[in-house]
């Protein structure tokens, strides 16, 4: 192994033309393989939206599936992470170039690739692909798998949660972009708070309008919107707003209210000094799909077609860190049974 | 007098080139500095692009001619008109959902539709153009501002006229008909993509500009209202016409931007159409020093960058950002070379002239030490 490793870096330095040795082996990931001493020979390509590893929200949420693969399957990975206001041949380009450099499996994260999974999945019907977040035509193929998840049943488990604890019998919701997935997140919450209480208030603010995408990153306007919410007198905020959460959670502290986390869960993951605020959070298991995608590939069956993670399939779900809703987690089990056995429709659009 | 002088041809080449060696050296600094393999960076960027690449070049390269002729067009007759970013884009999204009604077949439909973008780009110039001849507003805040909500409007809109396909989460306005949809050129033998059929609209517009601008009456005033105002006024050009006319022109081809991303790839305007196409052009019109010839290099350099910098992350695993570096380093560089060419030239000019004179009268010679 040593021996291997030290030919490795040799090699790269000699290829390199006496570069000084200025390269540290970081990109040794791609230059393996051959002597590789783990079993599976599937390779992950991964294509990020904006903001790419470390966005603590949606791509983190897939780069803990890929982590998982790496440690678990032992495959071999390569990340690629998507340019804020890129063309559509950028797209392509990227999904072509993981395939160029021999990755079998190749995932791309966000529903912004959808044209170009489709496109690269018929160029190269060898491949499989994975999209996350589109189940439209654009992107379908027999070696395409399209994950898309039920946010909105997940969504209205924490709008009851919010119903069922606020004492002002009045909440809100914040959303990041005003997008049609952002939406669905809405009008679950909505429906789930208005199903324990129909005269409740909810208060709804988008941060900014496409194609403007900043209300995902911008902790600043999050904090803005939040604070107007709580000064209005409502005293649970729900917040699906990518990285601008933070500010949702610092405004709740401020004003002694409470928050709800999205997509991971946040009592876990958000700073130390604000976590007490968060009440829940409603998980979206991005980084299970993910795994699951791998892990059945290197297991034999590749998934293809359009597999939704809903409450049924345990690909969403309402968190219980911290122990602020253990009180009515009775009920709350008791909605989430309803909606998986279909008694309660949760609507899509608010 | 300027035509095929060596010295000027030489002196031309010098300073992008100078350009270049400046930004290879910074961002090799740069890379040196935080760590990164600097071999590989520039083993990946400047790698033989193939086909499928070499055809995303030159379909970027059209993109940005287009956005920097936009931009050129005022700069010559210095009006700095940064509004092409939201001109294009209100400009497309016009189109955009113009042609997805496909209320006229075909060919008829995209001409229509590149007219009306036209038009639109046009007249949300015309409002930077009249605050500018009538209040006085510098064009550089109008048209920063009318950016800004040229943003609000169309993402407003376009929730409005969004067409959602079933299963999809992107929002955008009604595909334009299979039968408007251009298919393109197979210009590149080897590629499974095609180049753009609307490269012939790019290619068009250059030619329309060196005429417009360098053989016609029209373009003589422009340029003269851009060099001095006094002189232009002097010689009968009515300026507040020109600013109006220059910032409409410079809006109407601003239209044209998006044209080839509408009808060769996109077929529709939604939240996933490219952006920031109106700065590239700032920067490549500036590389170009407003010529038409220069501009296309200069467009097939920022283009060349930009699709080979794809590769990075996964060849180097450098974030492909560090190519805006770069850019950036070329634009800064050119400016600066271009001015200290400008000054070196003067000088050559000046003992040139100097030299000259003293060849005429060869008497002061022997004056020159005396006094002292």
């Amino acid at each position: 192994m040593k021996v291997a490793a030290v030919v490795s870096v040799a090699a790269l330095t000699l290829a390199a033309c006496g570069d000084s040795g200025s390269d540290q082996p970081s990109g040794s990931a791609s230059s393996s393989g051959s002597g590789s001493t783990k079993k599976s020979d599937i390779k992950v390509g991964m294509a990020y939206d904006v903001g790419g590893r470390g966005d603590q929200s949606f791509n983190d949420a897939a780069a803990a599936g890929l982590d998982k693969a790496k440690s678990d399957l032992g495959v071999e990975v390569k990340e690629a992470a998507a340019v804020n206001g890129e063309n559509e041949a950028a797209r392509e380009e990227r999904l072509q170039q993981l395939v160029d450099a021999g990755y079998t499996h190749v995932v791309a994260v966000g529903f912004a690739y959808a044209a170009s999974v489709g496109k690269a999945a018929k160029a190269n019907p060898d491949v499989h692909f994975a999209i996350v977040d589109d189940a439209s035509d654009d992107s379908k193929g027999a070696n395409v798998d399209q994950i898309t998840f039920a946010e909105n049943e997940g969504s209205f488990l924490v709008g009851a949660a919010a119903a069922l604890k606020s004492k002002a019998k009045h909440i809100g919701f914040v959303g990041g972009v005003n997008v049609p997935l952002i939406k669905k997140f809405e009008a679950g919450y909505i429906a789930g708070a208005k199903a324990v209480n129909p005269s409740i208030k909810v208060d709804s603010q988008y941060l900014t309008q496409p194609p403007d995408f900043s209300g995902f990153g911008d902790p600043a306007k999050g904090k803005t919107a939040a604070e107007g919410m709580f000064q209005g007198g409502a005293d649970i905020v729900y917040h699906a707003a990518g990285g601008s959460g933070g500010g949702v959670f610092t405004a709740a502290k401020a004003a002694g209210g409470l928050a709800i986390g999205v997509d991971s869960d946040q009592a876990l993951t958000a700073p130390a000094d604000v976590r007490s605020v968060i009440m829940t959070s409603m998980i979206k298991k991005v980084d299970v799909a993910v795994f699951d995608f791998i892990k059945s590939a290197a297991d034999g069956t590749e998934k293809t077609g359009n597999n939704v993670y809903d409450l049924k399939a345990g690909g969403v779900d309402y968190s219980t860190t911290g122990g602020q809703i253990d009180d009515i987690k009775s009920k709350l089990d008791d909605y989430k049974q309803k909606i998986i056995s279909g008694e309660i429709k949760v609507p899509t659009t608010p | 007098m300027k035509a095929l002088n060596p010295r000027r041809i030489l002196l031309s080449a010098a300073a992008p080139v100078l350009a270049l060696v400046v930004a290879f050296v910074v961002t090799s600094l740069v890379l040196v500095a935080v760590g990164d393999p600097v071999a590989e960076v520039w083993k990946t960027i400047l790698a033989v692009p193939k086909p499928r690449q070499a055809v995303n070049i030159v379909n970027a390269a059209a993109v940005f001619y287009l956005s920097a002729i936009a931009v050129a067009v005022g700069f010559r007759m210095n009006l700095f008109n940064i509004g092409v970013d939201g001109q294009y884009r209100v400009a497309v999204f016009a189109a955009a959902v113009f042609a997805g009604q496909a209320w006229l077949p075909g060919w008829l439909n995209i001409v229509v539709s590149i007219l009306i973008a036209m038009v639109a780009g046009g007249l949300w110039a015309s409002i930077a153009a009249y605050l500018k001849v009538k209040r006085g507003v510098s064009e550089v805040i109008s048209t920063i501002m009318l950016n800004a909500i040229a943003t609000g409007i169309v993402s407003w809109l376009l929730l409005k006229v969004a067409d959602r396909k079933a299963g999809s989460n992107s929002i955008e306005t009604k595909t334009i008909p299979d039968s408007s949809q251009l298919e393109g050129f197979k210009l590149i033998p080897g590629a499974t993509n095609r180049v753009y059929t609307l490269l012939i609209l790019a290619l068009l517009v250059g030619f329309l500009y060196w005429f417009v601008l360098g053989k016609t009456r029209f373009g003589f005033d422009l340029r003269a209202t851009g060099r001095s105002e006094s002189a232009a006024v002097a010689s009968g050009v009515k300026v507040p016409r020109m600013v109006m006319t220059a910032m409409i022109a410079s809006g109407a081809l601003a239209g044209l931007v998006g044209m080839p991303l509408l009808f060769g790839q996109d077929h529709n305007y939604g939240t996933t159409f490219q952006s920031g196409l109106g700065f590239a052009g700032i920067a490549i019109a500036l590389l170009g020093r407003n010529n038409a010839v220069g501009i296309a290099f200069a467009a097939l350099l920022w283009a060349f960058l930009d699709v080979q910098s794809n590769a990075l992350q996964i060849q180097a695993n450098v974030a492909q950002e560090l190519v805006n570096i770069i850019q950036g380093v070329i634009l800064f560089a050119v400016v600066i070379a271009y001015e200290l060419i400008r000054r070196a030239d003067k000088r050559l000019e000046q003992t040139r002239v100097a030299r000259e004179l003293a060849a005429q009268r060869p008497a002061p010679a022997s004056k020159e030490g005396a006094p002292a």
